[in-house]
């Protein structure tokens, strides 16, 4: 099992249960500042958890998160948010009666112009607003309501979101989830882009293609638990890891 | 536009509304002015929390009750021992900072609930505090409490023309606020966490506080509208302060305007308030509340966005139109606030 020692992100021994149903069990993993890592596992194996546990959706019972040298336990979503870990939804939740432009507004607004603690005139908030949709490709649709984009434009609509609160950690949640071929490339090569400006990536998927050319190391969750950790040929060579795929 | 510049507007436009009242010189029209006024309050401040934020307050009458409530209570202390009449402003002010509180407390322990759950919440703050009233025998428990009101005040001249020119004014501060508000750092929170309160929380938005802050305004703003009621009605039971109207019509009336942007309440409050006044005179105040539920059947139906929403709907056919928060109003199937 390969972990980096001083990660960005150390999960040490992370547990939780929903009643009698172990979701994870003893996760340890670490992730390195600017890293490209894959998080994979079959349905129900316990990805979104890890999460939702990592990014203080849900609280874990056992183990601990630090990132970037702090303890993130018992802080709420906003404040990992303001410390510079980001996610996209595995479902796009975009605020639906706002405008595109509010949409990315709203994190700017809570994270980047509270954390900077300075003034930043209107003006200067818009055009940040503009630029990271220009950065998507949603440039065009600012004044837009969510409603009128397409499932690939949602996707990028929840990226630039998350982009928008400057993380040093973004966790891509499913974000390629029922999009074609092309629109796949699209979104792996905004995720490449942000990647070289120095955000570290976590990509969550189902879509191996997309999970293999993008990854440079490799996780397998599996009923919970971590079966494999290295990187993404030696991973799929992994005889666990084709029987948790393949069966036996 | 800023803030100030609006207020002055608002301020000119509420004299301009006293000076035509008195250029008439039928008194009635203070007395239904000061209920439609009570109303722009009580909507506006409910939208706040229930409009701004999606969280629907059923115990409107409750803040509105401990405004007046806290008045009879000073009134008791200080007043009726012939001690100091305390001026209306400070009675407002204080029936503010008491339902703020109660309002901060409530949404410390419920804010955590949602839907329909925080709903019978508030409906239950309600109920408790009017048992709480009823049995408390110094603000007259369940017999009532009779508040005697001054016949004349200088330089106004009658008192209830100074109840009206003071609940006006209160009106035009609480759109003021409900306006700075949807355009600040805190509208956008407010709007997120209506929205989807997840995605907010991963946005960076601190959601539980932006509630309790949400709470607070809303309830005070409410209290305060509630402290010059002993001195209008002259007689306070808490069966008519703790009245279904009141939780009916500061929902309904914003519903009806529109609940995302701060004209939707004043257009509401004005809209009914004005037709209960008139249906009062001409029918009987019995037939308030059908009014109310009538109007609110018909734009559930026609038009679920109120009245802010048709107009801007009506707006977007043009191709040009900006659609943004500030400029159009939610059309979420099944988003009601």
């Amino acid at each position: 099992m390969t972990t980096t020692a001083n990660g960005l992100l150390e999960v040490d021994n992370l547990g939780k249960r929903f009643g009698g149903f172990v979701a994870l069990e003893n996760i340890s993993l670490s992730v390195a500042a600017g890293e490209r890592l894959g998080l994979i596992g079959p349905n129900g194996s316990g990805k979104s958890t890890l999460v939702n546990c990592i990014c203080g959706t849900l609280r874990n019972e056992f183990g601990s998160v630090r990132f970037a040298g702090q303890k993130l336990d018992g802080l709420d979503a906003h404040e990992r948010t303001h410390r510079g870990l980001a996610r996209s939804f595995q479902l796009p939740r975009p605020f639906a009666s706002l405008s595109l432009a509010d949409n990315i507004r709203i994190p700017l607004l809570y994270t980047v112009v509270m954390r900077r603690g300075r003034h930043h005139t209107p003006r200067e908030v818009e055009q940040r607003c503009a630029a990271l949709l220009h950065e998507v490709g949603l440039g065009d649709k600012a004044r837009r309501l969510p409603r009128d984009l397409t499932q690939v434009e949602m996707r990028k609509l929840e990226l630039a979101r998350a982009m928008a609160s400057e993380p040093k950690l973004l966790i891509a949640d499913e974000a390629m989830a029922g999009l074609t071929h092309s629109e796949i490339e699209d979104i792996l090569a905004l995720l490449l882009r942000l990647n070289e400006q120095g955000v570290t990536i976590i990509l969550i998927e189902h879509i191996m293609t997309a999970v293999m050319s993008f990854s440079r190391r490799l996780i397998v969750l599996v009923s919970g638990r971590k079966i494999a950790d290295g990187a993404p040929d030696d991973v799929m060579r992994n005889p666990e890891v084709e029987r948790a795929y393949l069966g036996q | 536009m800023r803030t100030p510049i609006f207020f002055l507007i608002w301020l000119a436009i509420g004299a301009a509304v006293f000076a035509v009242s008195l250029a008439i010189g039928n008194d009635y029209i203070f007395f239904a002015g000061y209920v439609v006024m009570q109303y722009v309050v009580l909507s506006t401040a409910w939208n706040i929390l229930g409009g701004y934020c999606g969280y629907v307050n059923f115990g409107s009458a409750a803040f509105f009750a401990l405004g007046a409530y806290s008045t009879v209570a000073i009134y008791k202390l200080i007043t009726e021992n012939d001690f100091y009449r305390m001026p209306m402003p400070v009675l407002m002010l204080i029936g503010g900072m008491v339902s703020g509180v109660v309002g901060l407390g409530m949404g410390y322990l419920t804010l955590r609930l949602r839907g329909a759950f925080f709903a019978i919440a508030t409906l239950a703050l309600a109920v408790v505090l009017q048992t709480l009233v009823v049995n408390w025998d110094f603000v007259g428990g369940s017999r009532g409490a009779y508040i005697i009101r001054p016949e004349q005040i200088w330089p106004i001249g009658n008192y209830v023309r100074y109840l009206f020119l003071i609940m006006m004014l209160l009106a035009v501060i609480a759109l003021t606020i409900a306006r700075l508000i949807e355009h600040s750092r805190l509208g956008y929170g407010f709007a997120s966490i209506r929205d989807d309160e997840l995605a907010a929380e991963a946005s960076g938005v601190p959601t539980l506080r932006l509630k309790l802050i949400a709470t607070t305004i809303s309830g005070a703003l409410m209290g305060m509208a509630g402290a010059p009621f002993p001195y209008y009605i002259g007689y306070l039971q808490p069966s008519s302060t703790f009245g279904l109207d009141y939780a009916v019509n500061s929902i309904a009336m914003p519903l009806i305007g529109g609940t995302t942007s701060w004209t939707g309440p004043l257009i509401g409050a004005l809209l009914l308030g004005s037709l209960q006044q008139i249906a009062t005179v001409t029918i009987s105040s019995a037939v308030n509340l059908l009014i109310v539920g009538c109007v609110l059947v018909i734009f559930v139906i026609v038009a679920p966005n109120g009245i802010v929403g048709l107009v801007h709907t009506y707006l977007q056919r043009k191709p040009d139109d900006f659609v943004g928060r500030r400029h159009v109003e939610a059309d979420v199937a099944g988003k009601v606030p």
